[in-house]
């Protein structure tokens, strides 16, 4: 084995799973003074078919014995033939992940469920019904697929009949349970008495449901046309009123509606809305127009009337979503806010996607919701619907519980830690929809006592069970089982300081100040992830006490405090210039993408492109912001390419153009290529910004970069590099400079 | 509360008669001479009576003025009086039965033939003994002669032998030529009266009859068309107008269709319907006094040289606006009084400006929106298809104004079962959109734009959705409705369209699906004659009661085509269309093969129709007295305004006056009734109305200038109003005594003196008796549990909103001989009375009632006739199916089918036509509106009612 950030990566790739200590400190109180928890991030998805290798076997015996449980099993019938020689899979060590292919109980088709919008402008609203007609070519063929409108009203359309299109309306401003839903919809059939002896059939539910959820195969041509006549919300809208907006109750359809025909079936229901929800249940903000949305001024003000009516609502929603099955995609795409904040959860819990764009007509949206159809490389869709994530542990773990896009299901056991990291109390949850990329932070406990520490060699083993219906609707799990070595932290220390995987840890502990920055105030998060860091610098600094200058932290560390000083700066944690929809929209993606992303997301990457070299990857530094440089920015939402003072002047003055100069136009293409590759990738698709010195999108990497040089101390670093940024936020270098002073503090 | 009007205060009820005739069980010891018909007046009065069809005149009309009375007059020859013979009385009734006096132990008074009293020497003082005896027999012997005794009285019709005795040997009874008959004095008003030119320019004078065929021409009053009252004189004071206890009330029918080439006296001459000339200020909008808001009109009295004008109902002194002014004649009059319609007519029409309108905003064209039941038994009868396939037609029938090319009118199309469908229509759809609104709990409006639409434009989609609507439900199995939402639904649309509008709903059963308004079958017989009857005819719930408040808020007229097969509980269903001035049509086991052609043409003419929307009337009155009620298709939100949703030409309300001070005799009552309301083409008008009567310290001219249709009118709709909350019992007596009442009066203080015994009318209600037990007959009034409880309610809905010639019509029908026509002249023959008498086996008759239209057919009807109707040979081929005469080019054929044509004309109600052969079971049924005689039900014969209120007349003298 080579250096641990390779059987790191190697685990990542292997397993999906990420953790913050490769080696586990050996006891609960060691454990604690680590300050980083103890997790790990865990792609449930990655495709490979590996296997456990964590079981001992007897093979005379042909039982194994678990090592979680340490009871004795029987193999299966079809493992008879085993031996030491001939080992089935799950038995070879480099299989430590592998899925199992379950032929049981019958394949119902996906179902895709549009909830349309059509408050919209024309321009929107054509385009919208282009994406969604593109994206019926898109579907699985026999997927089933269905169609709610919403403006004032909310139309259920039936898609069966023949002639005359028939739709079921309902008005925007009540709100119907499930069972009034169904009544209303004529799915419910009156109650059969129960005849004894012979088993409850319902051969005729999905006759019933066809009428509102149709295979696409059957009515591509009908809902084509459907879709294509579609007008905007024909109610009159007055001057200086919003447009009513039933997105509510809309929502409450859908959910009542797959609730009523196909519960535990994978299924999405893809919410497209164009603006605030203005009336009945849900809405976020009245029909007058001077009245604002609320911002995070009004919610800290107590101002924001709606909001927790209506995230009451949505939630409830959410949490039945989530009980069926079924998840909630939110296609928001509206220059003003639409009320995400308020909707958020219906994505969150739901494992849906959340897309927040300014208009349908822009490649962002139509791009993005196509990507949602994607095939992966097998061919398959790139999309799991009902997981169920279990974990198990070794005796000496306790769980203490995940953030990502999840809902608990309240499984307790002995496994389960008592004190709550996200959401926790539970060894399962769900997660109802889930993409290769989805990606769950779960943290653990070392449960194990300081006087009763674990044998030199011994490991600690979590295991990770993913049931999920794959987009083929096959049943299938995927088993991922892991082990780490026990270090005694006092005589080990700096093994388990060197299998410190501070990319993972800088990940879980954001997700952490994101989950708390959801229910607490934005400084008190911000002081618990400094008082944090300042507690890991004390811990594993090598410094003498009260003398900042010779703080130094080891090379598996020394990137962690950049992390979150840039992490302090991020969206996720300051709301600061972000509209409380925006806050939403960050923070969803961020609990739910993996590693690599979640980085970006932190701490986005910059690269240069001058004449000096090849394309490099730069400091985010004001600094690195030259004249003669073209800057790309990845920020995960954003791409932006900036072409410095000269390079814009060339450009000005068509360089690029003369033969002779080609070289000028090369480059100027090399960062075009490079943001098209990410942009070619990205799910969602990032904005995409293009533009120059003094541009006023400029603003998109000046807000990102560390402000290193700022108009309050520019002249003091110089002239010759760099550009000030007009803020009074703390530079990195002020930052490191007072943990310095924190972490050798003897006070603290 | 409507126990207030002069009908009905209980107390005024006389307790007397009825422990009289009750226990006593003794007969009235005294002769019964019954003369009527008597008169005041004029040497000319003897010409008038001398019964000859020829003598022509209608100068009794001017006896009106209260100089020329003269006070009772010996009656010329032609002067009937009966006499009742004694004779044995008819066994006691059944005990169950409860009518009016029908104490078991009344004594009843055999029938005899009276006597022609033209061999009389003293005919109005003749009087003849009357005797009774013992109950318990048959009537068996008559006697003719001076000296006969009258069995006694019972009323109403206790007929011991049932059914079978009306087709029986009839019975002997009083000669019915010799009491008053309602044919005599229609042909008599024809006679004198018809095709004659009827000017309207004097205060008070009594119009034609309703039967009556003439021109009137409006000379300063309203035509009688639009206005006719109960007397033409009111008393002067409210002591003599409690003393008399004649109804002082006027029935309205704003938009009555009035005949072409009958107009005002200026201008215009329109080919066909004559439209009211309209009066246009303007933004200034109509003239109206100060005080009272009296729209400007004939009864205002121009002063001071025109620059002021008087209010002749309030006497206010208004200045006249500037661009109104005009210089007077030498006679006061203004000299423009010819040009201008306000000034001179009877009834005319003010453009209205916006203050007029909602919200101060013009209106839209109204909306009619078509709403279909399409549960299993209406796609299964083929109802629903034969009503979409009609709709292609009628829609280019929608009503339009004169002027314009085509219709405003938008309309909309529902179909419901236990849910709403609405349908989007707009024309540049391929195909028509379904919205189902299946939350019925709390129904709305699911789309604005391409609801209602203009049919012209959207003539393919709609043709494509009336098309398809049978086959989408032709595998239907839901068999349960709702009824409220379906009203509601309609009203919100219109309310969103923010326009006036008619419902047209075509429903088939008990609204039992869960729903607001849902409804159970409560439909028990042993409430009848009970204090709870009166429940049945209340709706079920109140639901339609507040929807009917909310459907007239919003202008939403509901016209209701029913047809059931059982109890739909039409006193609930129909009181949305009742209260919002719609129509109910009623189709019992709709056959579409028999029954189409009645409901098509209903459906055709109530589309037409011409109609006025989102109304509001208001009645001002000249000092002195003033509108207290108020009886109608109508809503009352306060004691004045009377609320219609819509009012169409057929629709009349009655209004009921009261005095609250003298009355002055020169100034006179002045009555002008304004309505409100929005054209249907959307223009916001109105229709003014006026009539002037006479008043009179006189009882006698208040008697001499009644009109007794009028009265029935008025009689029937407070009557049916009171089974509200009242007995049907008490109803009924009150009924009576009020009759008895009217006419002591009468013989009290205008009648020379005479012997109590006699039975003494005044000319004017010489048949008031005769309508009042039809009246009385009526299954509305008559609790039997063999008529069905939805029958009662649907009549009495309708006569609430009929005008008097519906009424008229409706309590006595009318029954034509066919047998011996003249097949050349065009004329309609002359009606004969409602009695089995007066059919023959050799005859056949035409009897119609504005409802129904039977074809009787006596066993020896003759061949050539039935040949010429039926193109069949002999009288057992006939078949009673048809609800139709084949088409046949014989004369008798084309004759029979114009005088059904002309009966049919103009009537609100599609008749249908039920051929009925004597002594066949269908006989029954016909012989119901033989209301002369005694009926199945129990009503009592025409003698025998006469007898009733004599005695209860004599009662009061006493």
């Amino acid at each position: 084995m080579a250096t641990y950030l390779e059987f790191i990566q190697q685990n990542e790739e292997r397993d999906g799973v990420r953790f913050s200590w490769n080696v586990w400190p050996c006891s609960r109180l060691e454990a604690a003074r680590m300050v980083v928890p103890l997790g790990c991030l865990l792609t449930p998805l990655r495709e490979r078919p590996d296997l456990p290798p964590a079981h001992q076997v007897d093979y005379r015996a042909k039982l194994w014995a678990c090592n979680f449980c340490f009871q004795r099993n029987q193999f299966p019938p079809a493992y008879a033939g085993i031996s030491e020689v001939n080992q089935p899979a799950e038995l070879m060590p480099q299989f430590s992940t592998i899925e199992y292919i379950v032929q049981r109980g019958p394949q119902t088709p996906l179902i895709f469920l549009y909830v349309v919008d059509t408050c919209l402008d024309e321009e929107d609203l054509q385009a919208l019904k282009e994406s969604l007609q593109m994206s019926l070519s898109l579907l699985p063929v026999d997927a089933l697929v269905g169609l709610i409108t919403f403006g004032r009203m909310v139309q259920v359309h039936e898609l069966s009949c023949e002639g005359i299109s028939k739709s079921y309306v309902f008005r925007g401003t009540k709100d119907l349970t499930a069972k009034q839903i169904q009544d209303m919809l004529g799915l419910s059939r009156p109650a059969v008495p129960i005849q004894q002896g012979r088993p409850l059939q319902a051969p005729e539910q999905p006759v019933i449901s066809s009428r509102f959820l149709q295979p696409v195969h059957k009515i591509d041509m009908n809902l084509t046309d459907l879709l294509g006549e579609l007008q905007r919300d024909p109610w009159p809208v007055t001057q200086g009123k919003r447009p009513l907006r039933s997105t509510g109750v809309a929502l409450s359809i859908a959910v009542g509606l797959l609730e009523g025909t196909f519960p535990n079936t994978g299924a999405r229901i893809m919410l497209f809305t164009g603006g605030p929800p203005t009336q009945g249940p849900g809405m976020v903000v009245g029909d007058e127009l001077k009245t604002p949305i609320r911002s995070w001024h009004d919610i800290e003000k107590d101002n924001a009337r709606f909001m927790k009516k209506a995230t009451k609502h949505y939630e409830t929603l959410a949490n039945r979503t989530a009980a069926n099955g079924h998840c909630i995609d939110i296609y928001a795409c509206a220059l003003d806010q639409t009320g995400l904040l308020e909707m958020k959860c219906c994505a969150n819990l739901t494992g849906g996607q959340m897309v927040m764009g300014d208009s349908f007509n822009t490649s962002l949206f139509k791009q993005t919701f196509q990507r949602v159809f994607n095939k992966g490389l097998s061919g398959e869709f790139r999309m799991a619907f009902g997981a169920n994530l279990e974990v198990k542990t070794s005796r000496e773990l306790k769980i203490a519980g995940a953030i990502g896009p999840c809902v608990s299901l309240n499984v307790k056991g002995p496994c389960v830690s008592e004190n709550e990291l996200g959401i926790g109390g539970t060894s399962q949850w769900k997660i109802c929809g889930l993409d290769p990329s989805t990606t769950l932070a779960i943290y653990f406990e070392v449960v194990n006592q300081h006087n009763a520490p674990i044998p030199q060699g011994g490991r600690g083993a979590a295991q990770f069970v993913t049931q999920y219906q794959h987009s083929s609707t096959q049943k299938r799990i995927r088993v991922t089982t892991i082990a780490r070595n026990w270090a005694d932290a006092q005589s080990q220390l700096q093994h388990i300081e060197a299998a410190f995987d501070q990319e993972a840890a800088a990940v879980l502990m954001a997700r952490l100040g994101v989950f708390r920055a959801e229910s607490e105030e934005g400084p008190d998060v911000l002081r618990w992830l400094d008082r944090q860091l300042i507690r890991l610098c004390q811990k594993f600094g090598q410094y003498n006490k009260d003398d900042p200058n010779s703080f130094r932290l080891s090379e598996s560390f020394s990137l962690y405090p950049q992390f979150m000083f840039h992490l302090r700066r991020s969206p996720f944690l300051q709301v600061f210039n972000n509209s409380p929809d925006e806050s939403s929209y960050y923070r969803h993606h961020f609990v739910r993408q993996d590693l690599t992303q979640s980085l970006i997301m932190i701490q986005p990457i910059l690269y240069a492109y001058s004449f000096h070299g090849p394309p490099e990857p730069v400091l985010l530094d004001s600094s690195s912001i030259l004249p003669d440089r073209i800057l790309l920015m990845d920020t995960f939402f954003q791409i932006v390419i900036y072409l410095g003072e000269t390079i814009a002047q060339w450009q000005k003055a068509g360089y690029q153009d003369m033969p002779e100069y080609e070289n000028f136009k090369h480059l100027l293409q090399a960062p075009l290529d490079d943001a098209q590759e990410i942009l070619q990738t990205r799910f969602p698709m990032p904005r995409y910004v293009h533009t120059e010195h003094g541009g006023s999108q400029a603003r998109f990497l000046l807000s990102k970069v560390n402000p290193s040089q700022t108009h309050n101390n520019l002249y003091a670093w110089g002239q010759e590099s760099g550009a000030p940024i007009l803020t009074d936020d703390v530079s990195l270098q002020v930052f490191m400079d007072h943990l310095k002073k924190l972490a050798v503090s003897s006070a603290a | 509360m409507q126990m207030e009007g002069t009908l009905w205060p209980p107390k005024k009820r006389h307790p007397e008669p009825s422990q009289n005739r009750g226990r006593t069980g003794i007969a009235f010891p005294c002769y019964l001479l019954l003369i009527y018909s008597f008169n005041f007046t004029r040497a000319d009065f003897t010409e008038e009576k001398s019964d000859s069809p020829g003598a022509v005149q209608s100068s009794h009309m001017s006896s009106g003025h209260p100089a020329s009375f003269q006070g009772p007059q010996p009656l010329p020859l032609t002067q009937h009086q009966m006499a009742l013979p004694p004779g044995p009385q008819i066994p006691p009734p059944p005990s169950n039965f409860s009518g009016l006096c029908a104490q078991s132990s009344l004594p009843s008074m055999a029938r005899q033939d009276g006597i022609p009293g033209s061999g009389l020497p003293n005919p109005n003082l003749q009087q003849l003994p009357g005797q009774t005896t013992g109950p318990g027999c048959h009537p068996q012997q008559v006697n003719y002669g001076p000296q006969m005794a009258g069995s006694q009285l019972s009323y109403p019709g206790a007929f011991p032998g049932g059914p079978a005795q009306l087709s029986g040997p009839p019975q002997k009874k009083l000669d019915p030529d010799s009491i008053p008959s309602p044919i005599q004095v229609i042909e008599n008003d024809k006679a004198s009266r018809g095709g004659q030119i009827y000017a309207t320019n004097t205060r008070g004078q009594v119009p034609p009859l309703v039967t009556t065929d003439c021109l009137i021409q409006d000379q300063g009053h309203a035509s009688p068309r639009y206005i006719r009252c109960t007397t033409y004189c009111f008393p002067s004071s409210s002591d003599m107008a409690k003393q008399a206890r004649i109804p002082l009330a006027a029935v309205i029918q704003p938009f009555a269709i009035v005949p072409q080439n009958e107009c005002g006296i200026i201008f215009r001459v329109d080919p066909y319907e004559t439209p009211l000339y309209v009066v246009n200020h303007g933004e200034t909008g109509p003239i109206r006094c100060n005080r009272c808001k009296a729209y400007m009109c004939p009864f205002m009295q121009f002063i001071e040289g025109g620059r002021r004008y008087q209010c002749g109902f309030c006497n206010c002194i208004n200045e006249v606006p500037p661009f109104f002014f005009q210089h007077l004649d030498h006679i006061g009059r203004r000299v423009d009084h010819y040009e201008r319609p306000e000034l001179s007519l009877g009834s005319y029409e003010y453009v209205a400006t916006l203050d007029y309108c909602r919200d101060n905003k013009p209106p839209n064209p109204p909306a009619y929106i078509f709403m279909i039941d399409v549960s299993y038994r209406n796609i299964h009868s083929g109802l629903v298809k034969l009503i979409c396939n009609e709709l292609k037609t009628l829609l280019d029938k929608l009503p339009r104004e004169e002027q314009e090319e085509s219709s405003a009118v938008r309309v909309g199309f529902v179909t419901y079962n236990k849910v709403l469908h609405f349908f989007n229509v707009k024309s540049n759809l391929a195909q028509p959109q379904m919205m189902v609104v299946s939350d019925v709990g709390e129904v709305f409006v699911p789309l604005l734009d391409g609801f209602l639409v203009n049919f012209q434009e959207s003539r393919s989609v709609v043709n494509n959705l009336l098309d398809q609507i049978p086959e989408m439900f032709a595998d239907t199995n839901e068999s349960e409705t709702i009824f409220a939402p379906v009203i509601q639904a309609g009203m919100e649309a219109l309310k969103a369209a923010e326009c006036a509008g008619k419902l047209f709903i075509f429903h088939s059963s008990l609204p039992t699906a869960e729903a607001p308004g849902k409804l159970r079958n409560r439909d028990d017989k042993k409430l009848l004659n009970t204090d709870k009857e009166k429940t049945l005819f209340q709706p079920q719930v109140n639901t339609y009661e507040s929807l009917a408040r909310d459907c007239v808020a919003n202008a939403c007229c509901v016209n209701l085509f029913l047809f059931p097969n059982q109890y739909v509980d039409v006193a609930s269903v129909g009181l949305v269309t009742m209260y919002t001035g719609g129509t109910l049509y009623k189709y019992n086991n709709f056959q579409p093969s028999s029954d189409s052609p009645q409901f098509l043409t209903d459906l055709r003419r109530d589309i037409e129709k011409k109609t006025g929307f989102d109304a509001i009337m208001r009645v001002r009155t000249s000092t002195g007295f003033r509108a207290t009620d108020f009886f109608g298709a109508i809503y009352m939100n306060n004691t004045t305004d009377v609320e219609m949703a819509a009012v169409d030409c057929d629709k009349a309300v009655t209004v009921e006056f009261k005095h609250d001070d003298k009355l002055n005799e020169d100034s006179g009552a002045l009555i002008q009734c304004a309505v409100l309301y929005t054209s249907v083409s959307g223009q916001r008008r109105l229709r003014i109305h006026n009539i002037g009567l006479n008043c009179s310290t006189q009882l006698a001219d208040v008697y001499k200038t009644c009109e007794t249709d009028a009265l029935i009118n008025f009689f029937a709709k407070s009557a049916f109003k009171a089974i509200l909350s009242q007995p049907l019992k008490a109803v009924r007596e009150i009924l009576v005594s009020q009759t008895a009442h009217m006419l002591a009066c009468y013989r009290k203080n205008c009648a020379s003196p005479s012997a109590v015994s006699q039975l003494i009318l005044p000319d004017a209600m010489k048949v008031l008796p005769v309508y009042m037990n039809c009246l009385l007959k009526s299954c509305v009034l008559t609790g039997r549990p063999e008529i069905p409880t939805d029958e009662r309610a649907y009549h009495r809905q309708l006569v609430m909103s009929m005008g008097v010639a519906d009424t008229q019509l409706f309590f006595y029908p009318q029954l034509l001989p066919i047998h011996n026509l003249d097949l050349k002249s065009d004329a309609v023959p002359a009606a004969v009375r409602c009695s089995e008498e007066r059919l023959s086996e050799g005859g056949a008759f035409i009897l119609a009632n504005g409802l129904s239209m039977f074809l009787w057919l006596g066993v020896s009807t003759p061949p050539e006739l039935i040949q010429g109707l039926f193109n069949v040979p002999s009288f057992a081929h006939i078949s009673t199916e048809a609800t139709l005469l084949p088409d046949l080019t014989n004369p008798y054929s084309k004759k029979i089918k114009s005088i059904m044509e002309h009966i049919q004309n103009q009537k609100p109600y599609t008749m249908k036509l039920m051929i009925v052969k004597q002594r066949e079971q269908p006989e029954m049924l016909f012989r119901q509106f033989l209301v002369e005689d005694k009926s199945i039900h129990g009503g009592a014969s025409y003698v025998d009612f006469l007898c009733c209120v004599h005695r209860e007349i004599c009662q009061l003298l006493n």
